[in-house]
């Protein structure tokens, strides 16, 4: 189906961004199809899964479910928003020296939401951790790295207090 | 095919309702129920498409008052993590607390939650019990117009509810609980998270002096749309919580809850489990 188009601006990963969309699309649409931003994933379509979570206006939502046009004048941050100047952003890292990964197909959705619940409760427990993480599933099923890597990045945070 | 053929986000209620008034709009707010729905072909859109997510004053709790109002754009998210409603109205919060993942809890609003009518509508049970009220409003006769419908009379059917298509939902309004007022809520559902519920139920009532009063008992997935448990609420209405009353409400069930069977459990599994939460919920309400 056709559907009509409207402009919309708003911020990806701190730049201003501006294009058209047609009104039906949903945001994973656009940041795959339209501004080649592949790092966000899609997986079940229906916001079952995870894998296409993103953050807006600091919270993170589904961006399959999300329509496109509902980004205008908001804040977007994806998986490639994560990484800072000196490298891999802490979360990433800690996924990556606890071996959180396998296929890797969820995990920029998994990154995205256990940094959103990293940075919302500095003293997230590891239940806490998997109740946020409810809504990412994992097919290789490796939950257990997971939240050790989460676990370690609370812990990390309480030591330093900064990062 | 439908086309759409205007999208529109306007900052005012008047704007909105204006341009619902030839009742050809469809309403977008969180966008979780109507992204799958267009998308499988269960609901076709129609000539406009409309974004309230931005009008004024269509969101955020007052709950400072002897009425508290829930603006129909309040995300589950925001109610689950609302002090105020969590000390006034935990039955509300707690449901809150097992609405789907955090991702679409971040997105889905109430309105929304209320307006897609679904059986299974995780908001609907614990606010029957809190006597909620809607608020809908139109462009009429040059006015914005609003009307206030009790919820147990909102809803007709799976997906049907009795706002026309000019009317918007604006916000959810129900009485500060008076002090000595208990509520609870279950749901079932294979898992914890991201689960249509098989049954849930609510159970809201004043206790005073160990007997029971305005009791109200609400029921998600048994019938074609969630209910107030007539039936129920009479079996303990100026009862005290003992045994004998509690043996007599369970046994009521079975005149109000007509589930039936489908994908997700079988009759006979949904009228047994109704049976094991209203026990569960007053033996809790019992203990404490």
């Amino acid at each position: 189906m056709m559907s009509v188009e409207t402009e919309i601006r708003f911020k990806l990963n701190g730049r201003e961004v501006a294009l058209m969309v047609p009104v039906t699309m949903n945001t994973l649409s656009m940041l795959r199809d339209k501004l080649g931003m592949t790092g966000t994933k899609y997986a079940c379509g229906e916001g079952e899964c995870g894998a296409c979570t993103i953050r807006i206006d600091g919270k993170t939502v589904n961006s399959c479910l999300m329509y496109a046009v509902d980004c205008d004048g908001r804040e977007l941050v994806t998986i490639e928003g994560l990484r800072t100047p000196e490298g891999l952003h802490p979360v990433q890292q800690a996924f990556v020296d606890h071996g959180a990964v396998q296929c890797g197909f969820c995990m920029p959705g998994m990154i995205m939401q256990a940094d959103y619940l990293v940075e919302n409760n500095p003293n997230l427990t590891r239940e806490e951790a998997q109740r946020g993480l409810e809504g990412n599933l994992c097919r290789c099923t490796g939950y257990t790295k997971v939240l050790d890597a989460v676990e370690a990045v609370v812990e990390a945070k309480k030591c330093c207090g900064r990062c | 095919m439908n086309e759409i053929e205007q999208y529109l986000a306007p900052r005012r209620l008047d704007e909105a309702l204006q341009a619902m008034a030839n009742g050809d709009a469809t309403v977008l707010c969180g966008g979780t129920d109507l992204a799958p729905q267009t998308e499988s072909g269960a609901r076709q859109y129609t000539a406009k498409l409309l974004n309230i997510r931005r009008i004024d004053g269509l969101g955020g709790i007052a709950a400072e008052t002897d009425q508290v109002r829930i603006g129909a754009v309040t995300t589950i998210s925001e109610i689950r993590c609302h002090p105020a409603l969590a000390e006034i109205a935990p039955v509300l919060v707690e449901a809150a607390e097992h609405f789907a993942s955090e991702q679409i809890r971040n997105a889905a609003s109430l309105g929304g939650n209320l307006c897609n009518a679904s059986p299974a509508g995780d908001m609907i049970p614990p606010l029957l019990v809190l006597g909620a009220s809607v608020e809908l409003a139109c462009w009429r006769g040059g006015a914005v117009q609003t009307r206030l419908i009790p919820l147990e009379r909102f809803f007709v059917s799976p997906g049907k509810t009795v706002k026309l298509p000019e009317e918007l939902l604006t916000a959810v309004v129900f009485d500060r609980p008076a002090a000595d007022f208990v509520g609870k809520f279950r749901k079932s559902g294979p898992r914890p998270a991201l689960e249509i519920s098989t049954v849930s139920l609510a159970l809201g009532a004043r206790i005073a002096d160990g007997l029971l009063s305005n009791v109200r008992v609400a029921m998600g997935s048994v019938a074609p749309t969630p209910l107030r448990a007539r039936h129920v609420e009479a079996a303990l209405e100026g009862k005290p919580l003992d045994a004998a009353s509690i043996a007599a409400a369970v046994a009521a069930t079975a005149e109000d809850a007509k589930p039936i069977d489908d994908v997700r459990a079988s009759a006979w599994y949904r009228s047994h489990l109704v049976r094991v939460f209203l026990e569960e919920v007053l033996n809790d309400v019992r203990g404490n």
